[in-house]
């Protein structure tokens, strides 16, 4: 194809050719080039389909607030739909799809849609899907969210890399047109360190749009020979193809840096985008202005863009998107259009201006006072009808008509943290308010500085001010400064059709509608007919809308409001906010010692938090998870099993008030605790339920090491590290996890000490006398090497827990199970874990659960009432103590064979099933092989006096009922005999 | 002497290296470390103490200093010597006999997994990984930071030299932050 809408001059490189495909067609296009200036130039108006209606549409603007021109941009896993063609950087090979249409863009079988617009008004899904109820989900849905202009995803994981980062500077600048690049050049000779980041990829801005000179240079030399200059400064870092997507706490800026969508592949291991995290002293917003439509009948033919945006694509794209062109403007900057675009040698077929006094032209016509009242052609614009001020009707011949109805500012970050914009009465635009974000302060167009000699002064001037430069500010170069005014001009009356939101298909028509039906307030406004949603969050639609708004109630347009802008300023892919962040990757991953020795054992492993811990060992043979643990239960309370429980949280306290310092951290005594001793603690919240559970050894006077579960070991740490700094700052206390530095198993079974006394040397003397039950002390192992044992049991069998320097873990599983063998040692997971310690009635955290006291675990005796601790005093309140609280008891199904389920409630075994008669519930369950029988723990009302009732467990949503008993929570050796022995 | 063989914190007989355009990750094992943390009223004969220690001043807040035995800041009146491991596996011993009654001592040898980057331009693979202001970070820096969600220590020992620590748990996915960066930027 040849690229027919070419024009001279421009930002591209002739010498290179580049093909793409759109909708299957071959083009060519440069380097400098987007997909939109690509497809004008090769007289590709028609690019998709509106979202309701499916009209033809084609572009509306030349950057990030297109609402019209988007596609799904290349193919397979790494399709990208409603991806804007005006953003899309030209690459050789590029592929693109036109999207919301079918079975073609030509010929649109939902386009029919567009005859029934009198029924589609706003509203209209609230309206009429609303009975019956259940044809919702099923049909109504899938229905309209088929019909809906969505593109469709691939359905396969993104393959690309994405990357996150952070970055720090003395003055972020956002936007580098001429006020950032003034402001950069400013704070950069300066010497102050500057982020310059701009969402284009070219920077300068409008100065690369414009034929204007600066000094004697035309615009965009001097943006460049500007950006030349910041290159070669070492403290100055710009970020080109960077958006500034959200002004956060604290002077934070969120910014997407596109590093590969540029690209027609990316580098091995180079993400597609980064997201960067700028930690600024100050900001500088410098986003320029969005230029505005007027509402007429029929505005959203392709062909019809802004004013603006013909400019850019002629001067910077050196494409038309007719040869044959009109304007249809209400000031100045839209026969700045006609000038340039005749100058580059485009017919201009008439400037219609509403104003009267509106300057006239020797080189075009220009209609004073006329106003554009509809629009032909069936997949682009062919002729624009004309309402002359006499009355009578014009007919232009054109291809294209380029809009302007005035300039907002860009104020969208300085609304992040809920400023609100204050309506300026000769712009008639919003610009930023008072109540900016903290170090933020804005310049040039974004700050309602039209001119270009404005933007560059407000722009050293806000570097100066950001940073409180004393030294001279750099000469400004000369340029244009013209005065500017807006006169709105939103609407052209007695329209019927004419399309303020053009990417959510709202009308003039539907705002009226929205106000006659009530929905009155700005926010509701939006939600009732979704104008200012989707990719482009209205940037060229809210204002527009707002004043319509505004007409019909007879307010102002400041006194409609605003919605409020939120990040990010344009649409994110959710992979880039997730960056390295996917997979296995998701969070990171905390290993056992024995972890590679268990992966060779063929473990089954669990998530228990960060960790992964094995959660059983299947042998050759077993097919039922079942089978694994049943035997390793059994095996262990026969002979000997090693469980890797390094997982616990070990927090070394230390200093000479370290044992009164537990005494208030536990609700349990342990100011006497002899060295030498383990003690089971438990430590309630502040609000006297149990926070957690665990040992302390004392291994000196003023040494212990304390154990905590799994779950908690972090917030325990935290909770004691709060205790110490803020409640107890005068108590000598020192505090450090080692919960990585020990690799910790326990060894339990008849045979463990047996095993433990081949792997501990022979010096230490672990016979009953010597190391009884809750022992502990240093020894060394396997000849030598440091360790910590511990005579503790989870288990309630005979058991230890050894620990040696992590390093050595692997190690010493292997030793063990070498050394094992005469005894058939054998490894136990999590899950046997779990069975022996509800078969000996221990609580865990299925009964520590937040909600339960040291009475209702029937630990009640281990709150203290001789010392202060933390929690005694409010475990006392009298909802606490009655009579009936929950207990934890034991239960078994009269049946064996039947199972007990956890979060199954209890129930008497007459009387309703009701929330009214809920006696308590299980918390725990499992299959004990040693029973041979189902068990559970649960907590019950009384439960401690109702050992030996019947009751029936109940789940009413799974139509369960298993008839109990109520037992002792202690199903094995009660007595606790084993453990002594 | 015990025979039980030590494995590295990612799991290999030998420490890991990987070179990405002209930096190395490499796992360094031989590492052995112990926390001083000062008794109360003991601050300041703590500082003098560790600093004969060390053979050099106590470490500042955000700084390392020392050569064979070195130390880092860690916290307020917190700090952590590192030492080679094969001349002082017990670290922490050796320590905690210095210190005398003056601070507690903790071994922290393998509460820890350690990455040493060398090569130019290691400040464009940091900035992904962490949120320390590199421009304030220059030769005998210690930072605390989080890397990947995971708690760490980043020291700067020269502009093309730097330490990190993380937990020895979590080497992996550590590891894996720190060579997915590297690849990202160089």
């Amino acid at each position: 194809m040849t690229q027919s809408n070419r024009l001279d001059g421009g930002q591209i490189d002739r010498n290179t050719s580049l093909s793409f495909r759109f909708d299957g067609r071959s083009y060519t296009a440069h380097p400098g080039d987007t997909l939109a200036s690509a497809l004008l130039a090769n007289d590709v108006r028609l690019i998709g389909r509106s979202f309701k209606y499916h009209r033809p549409r084609g572009l509306l603007t030349v950057g990030s607030e297109e609402p019209n021109g988007i596609v799904e941009l290349r193919t397979g896993a790494r399709k990208e739909p409603n991806t804007r063609a005006t953003t899309i950087e030209m690459f050789d090979g590029l592929e693109a799809h036109s999207q919301n249409r079918w079975p073609s863009l030509k010929f649109d079988a939902l386009a029919v849609n567009d005859l029934f617009s009198n029924f589609l008004s706003a509203g209209f899904y609230y309206k009429t899907f609303m009975w019956p109820a259940a044809f919702w989900e099923k049909l109504y849905e899938p229905m309209i969210r088929r019909a809906a202009g969505l593109g469709s995803l691939s359905m396969e994981a993104d393959p690309d890399e994405y990357d996150k980062g952070f970055r720090h500077c003395d003055l972020l600048i956002i936007g580098a047109g001429p006020a950032g690049l003034m402001a950069a050049l400013t704070a950069g000779r300066a010497g102050a360190d500057v982020i310059l980041a701009d969402e284009d990829f070219t920077l300068g801005g409008r100065l690369n749009s414009e034929t204007m000179a600066l000094d004697d240079q035309n615009a965009s030399d001097w943006a460049a020979q500007a950006v030349a200059e910041l290159s070669s400064l070492p403290n100055v870092r710009l970020m080109p193809r960077t958006t500034v997507i959200g002004a956060f706490d604290h002077g934070i800026y969120g910014a997407v840096e596109r590093t590969g969508d540029h690209l027609a592949t990316l580098p091995e291991g180079k993400p597609r985008q980064i997201l960067w995290r700028i930690y600024t002293q100050k900001a500088l917003l410098c986003a320029g202005a969005t230029e505005r439509p007027i509402a007429f009948e029929n505005n959203d033919r392709p062909g019809i863009m802004m004013a603006s945006a013909l400019r850019t694509y002629a001067n910077r794209f050196a494409v038309t998107a007719s040869q044959r062109v009109a304007i249809f403007t209400n000031n100045d900057d839209g026969h700045r259009t006609a000038a340039d675009l005749h100058a580059k040698g485009v017919k201009i077929a008439a400037v219609v201006d509403v104003r009267e006094d509106a300057p006239t032209n020797y080189d075009y016509e220009v209609l004073q006072g006329a106003q554009v009242v509809n629009t032909k052609g069936r997949h682009g614009l062919s002729f624009v009808e004309v309402a002359m001020p006499d009355g009578s009707t014009r007919t232009l011949d054109c291809g294209a008509l380029g809009v302007s109805g005035g300039w907002n500012p860009n104020v969208h970050l300085t609304c992040h943290q809920r400023g609100r914009p204050v309506w300026d009465e000769a712009l008639a635009a919003f610009v930023p308010g008072a109540d900016l974000p903290v170090g933020l302060s804005v310049a040039g167009a974004a700050n309602g500085v039209m001119s270009t000699h404005g933007a560059l002064h407000s722009g050293a001037e806000g570097a100066v001010k950001a940073l409180d430069l004393t030294s001279t500010p750099p000469d400004l170069p000369e340029a244009e400064d013209a005065p500017v005014t807006q006169k709105p001009f939103w609407y052209v009356q007695g329209c019927k059709r004419a399309w303020v939101d053009q990417q959510n298909d709202v009308t003039v028509k539907d705002v009226k509608l929205s106000y006659q039906e009530g929905f009155r307030s700005v926010e509701h406004l939006k939600r009732y007919t979704t104008l200012g949603m989707a990719t482009d969050q209205g940037k060229t639609s809210n204002i527009t809308g707002l004043a319509i708004m505004a007409e019909v109630a007879g307010k102002s347009i400041p006194e409609v409001g605003t919605t409020i802008f939120r990040p990010p300023y344009t649409p994110v892919p959710i992979a880039t906010f997730a960056g390295r962040m996917k997979g296995q990757e998701f969070h990171p991953t905390r290993l056992t010692p024995s972890h590679y020795w268990a992966k060779e054992r063929g473990a089954v492993f669990v998530e228990v938090g960060n960790w992964l811990r094995a959660q059983w060992f299947p042998l050759p043979g077993e097919t039922h998870w079942r089978q694994s643990v049943d035997r390793e239960v059994r095996q262990t309370r026969a002979s000997v099993g090693v469980c890797d429980c390094t997982t616990l949280g070990k927090i070394d306290v230390q200093g000479t008030d370290a044992a009164e310092f537990l005494n208030r951290v536990y609700a349990n005594a342990f100011a006497k605790l002899a060295v030498g001793k383990t003690r089971y603690g438990l430590m309630l919240r502040e609000d006297g339920m149990v926070m957690d559970d665990g040992t302390a050894a004392r291994m000196a006077e003023d040494h212990f090491v304390v154990t905590t579960t799994t779950a908690n070991a972090v917030s325990v740490y935290r909770h004691m590290e709060f205790v110490r700094q803020c409640l107890f700052p005068d108590m000598d206390v020192q505090l450090i996890s080692t919960t990585e530095a020990w690799a910790q198993y326990a060894v339990a079974g008849p045979n463990s000490r047996k095993l433990l006394q081949k792997i501990v040397d022979p010096e230490f003397d672990l016979s009953n006398e010597a190391f009884p039950f809750m022992a502990c002390g240093n020894v060394t192992v396997c000849g030598g090497l440091r360790a910590r044992l511990f005579r503790i049991s989870f288990s309630g069998e005979l058991a230890y827990e050894i620990a040696v320097p992590s390093r050595y873990g692997d190690a010493l599983m292997r030793r063990l199970m070498t050394e094992g063998e005469e005894f058939d040692v054998i490894p136990y997971g999590t899950e046997a874990l779990g069975v022996m310690r509800v078969e000996k009635g221990h609580a865990a955290g299925n009964e520590l659960n937040g909600t339960t006291t040291a009475l209702n675990l029937g630990l009640g005796k281990m709150v203290s009432k001789k010392k202060d601790s933390i929690g005694s005093v409010l475990s006392e309140r009298e909802a606490l103590v009655e009579p009936d609280v929950l207990r934890l008891v034991g239960i078994k199904p009269l049946q064996p064979e039947e199972k007990i389920t956890a979060g199954g409630h209890l129930m008497n075994t007459d009387g309703p099933v009701d929330a009214a008669h809920d006696q308590g519930y299980v918390t725990s369950a499992v299959y004990s092989p040693i029973l041979n029988s189902n068990i559970g723990l649960g907590l019950v009302k009384n439960g401690a006096e109702r050992l030996g009732e019947k009751m029936r467990l109940v789940s009413p949503l799974t139509d369960l009922t298993v008839d109990v008993e109520l037992v002792s929570a202690h199903f094995v050796d009660p007595e606790g005999e084993r453990l002594r022995a | 002497m015990h025979d039980l063989v030590a494995i590295t914190a990612l799991g290999g007989p030998e420490p890991r290296v990987d070179t990405i355009g002209g930096v190395t990750c490499t796992e360094v094992p031989h590492i052995a470390l112990a926390s001083v943390a000062a008794r109360m009223g003991k601050e300041s004969k703590s500082t003098k103490t560790l600093a004969k220690l060390i053979d050099a001043p106590t470490p500042e807040i955000g700084r390392w200093t020392g050569a064979t035995v070195s130390a880092f800041w860690a916290g307020s009146d917190q700090w952590m010597v590192e030492a080679p491991f094969d001349t002082h596996e017990d670290l922490a011993a050796q320590v905690e006999a210095a210190m005398g009654d003056a601070a507690s001592v903790t071994e922290q040898t393998d509460g820890w997994v350690r990455f040493d980057l060398n090569g130019d331009n290691i400040p464009a693979v940091l900035e992904l990984l962490c949120q320390l202001d590199l421009r304030k970070v220059s030769e005998g820096s210690a930072a605390r930071c989080s890397i990947h969600h995971i708690g760490c220590f980043v020291l700067c020992r020269t502009a093309e030299n730097y330490s990190i620590y993380g937990p020895r748990s979590s080497a992996g996915s550590l590891h894996h932050a720190i060579v997915t960066a590297m690849r990202s930027a160089l």
